[in-house]
């Protein structure tokens, strides 16, 4: 996995964390633990150890959307339209990779999955994803642009639905490959499809979607 | 008996929630879009390369507590009342240290970033405005979570359906909103 080179820098943090919650927690908390012990799911200490690792390397590889933002920073200040799919993008794409997935597990937990391209329903949600996706990008495009005018940008009508709609159908086919591979190999591999495919979706299709965006910006402008 | 479902069902019952989350996008678009935020992103170098990050960490750490308090509602451990209860206060605590520490953490790997790939930004500035920001939305971001949670589940709402909607919704908005606070307060101090 990419987080591993995260590793040494998590291990020091988890410490200086356990430091932090010492001081934060250690007055008043511990005389009211004494009274009415509480499970160890409950307690701050293990909320924060497990939690902040995960978000920090889930942070590094969001940095990979964040350079390349910040490497288009002129195209996107002089065009508030594209700065406005911004948001949209990312947010549709971790929204239809989490439909996606949560419904390919329930099918396999019902025991109606199959990892065949013939399988009636894997080309139901498939084709809900494109249309959901054809839907969303069409409405983004048109409102990206209009609003984009209203603060001031120049840029055409036929540009910004082109980037969106490009973009978007692109996407949305790369969050249905996603979402298959993701479940299926899950499911090979012994994990509970429902606690496994969807952090890891969202967060490649979130970045994936800024990377296929900024593709499409450079090949229509 | 599971029923087979068409494309067009499925598309049917996905698009409200995403249609509530494209109104969340576009209204955080216009906010990024805006003058005063265009100026900000100017000004202060390496507020593009957080801001990825910065967005997906609410969604992180306010879906968790999300999920952790609609468990604690179903199991019967938590109840939905505002009174103090250690149980509740410790998650919200630890969900606010989260908060801080991934956003502080956020402001340090972009200045490295910037370091590597830009001309290198000012430290204190980014690490100002994640703190700032943080501690702006998980304020929001708390109190809004417990009471809506709380009020939709004394209603008969299962706070299961709520927490991602309102989480996506909010967090994006708010993210955005307190990020163009944040640029313009820690610009008047520094």
């Amino acid at each position: 996995m990419s987080d591993d080179y995260a590793g040494d820098d998590l291990t020091g943090l988890s410490d200086s964390l356990g430091e932090l919650y010492e001081e934060f927690a250690g007055s008043e908390d511990s005389a009211a633990q004494f009274d009415s012990p509480l499970e160890d799911d409950w307690q701050i200490r293990p909320m924060v150890l497990t939690m902040v690792p995960l978000l920090a390397a889930l942070s590094i590889l969001q940095m990979v959307s964040g350079s390349v933002l910040e490497t288009f920073e002129e195209v996107l200040l002089t065009n508030p339209a594209l700065l406005i799919l911004v948001p949209v993008q990312i947010g549709t794409a971790g929204n239809l990779g989490s439909i996606m997935c949560s419904r390919l597990s329930t099918q396999l937990h019902l025991g109606t999955f199959e990892f065949t391209l013939d399988n009636p329903e894997i080309r139901s949600n498939s084709g809900a994803v494109i249309g959901l996706g054809l839907t969303v990008f069409t409405l983004v495009g048109v409102a990206a642009w209009a609003i984009g005018r209203a603060l001031g940008g120049t840029l055409g009508f036929v540009d910004v639905l082109t980037i969106s709609l490009v973009s978007g159908t692109l996407l949305a086919a790369f969050v249905v490959i996603v979402s298959l591979l993701a479940v299926s190999t899950s499911y090979r591999l012994g994990y509970n499809p429902d606690d496994t495919t969807i952090p890891v979706v969202t967060n490649v299709c979130d970045i994936t979607g800024v990377l296929i965006l900024f593709a499409v910006i450079t090949l229509v402008l | 008996m599971y029923k087979r479902v068409s494309a067009f069902d499925v598309y049917r019952q996905a698009l409200p929630v995403v249609l509530v989350s494209l109104v969340a996008g576009l209204f955080a678009g216009t906010i990024l879009g805006s003058e005063p935020m265009r100026d900000g992103i100017e000004s202060v170098p390496g507020i593009l390369v957080l801001l990825p990050a910065f967005l997906a960490t609410r969604g992180g750490v306010y879906g968790s507590l999300g999920a952790r308090l609609s468990s604690g509602l179903h199991q019967g451990i938590i109840e939905p009342r505002f009174t103090f209860d250690q149980r509740l206060s410790n998650a919200v605590i630890a969900s606010f240290i989260n908060g801080m520490v991934v956003s502080v953490f956020i402001a340090v790997v972009a200045f490295l970033v910037l370091w590597i790939v830009a001309d290198g930004g000012n430290l204190l500035q980014l690490v100002g405005i994640m703190v700032v920001a943080g501690v702006l939305s998980a304020v929001l971001m708390l109190s809004a979570l417990v009471t809506v949670v709380f009020v939709g589940y004394r209603r008969g709402l299962d706070p299961d359906n709520i927490v991602g909607p309102l989480v996506t919704t909010l967090g994006d908005v708010f993210g955005v909103v307190f990020l163009l606070v944040a640029i313009y307060l820690v610009g008047l101090l520094l």
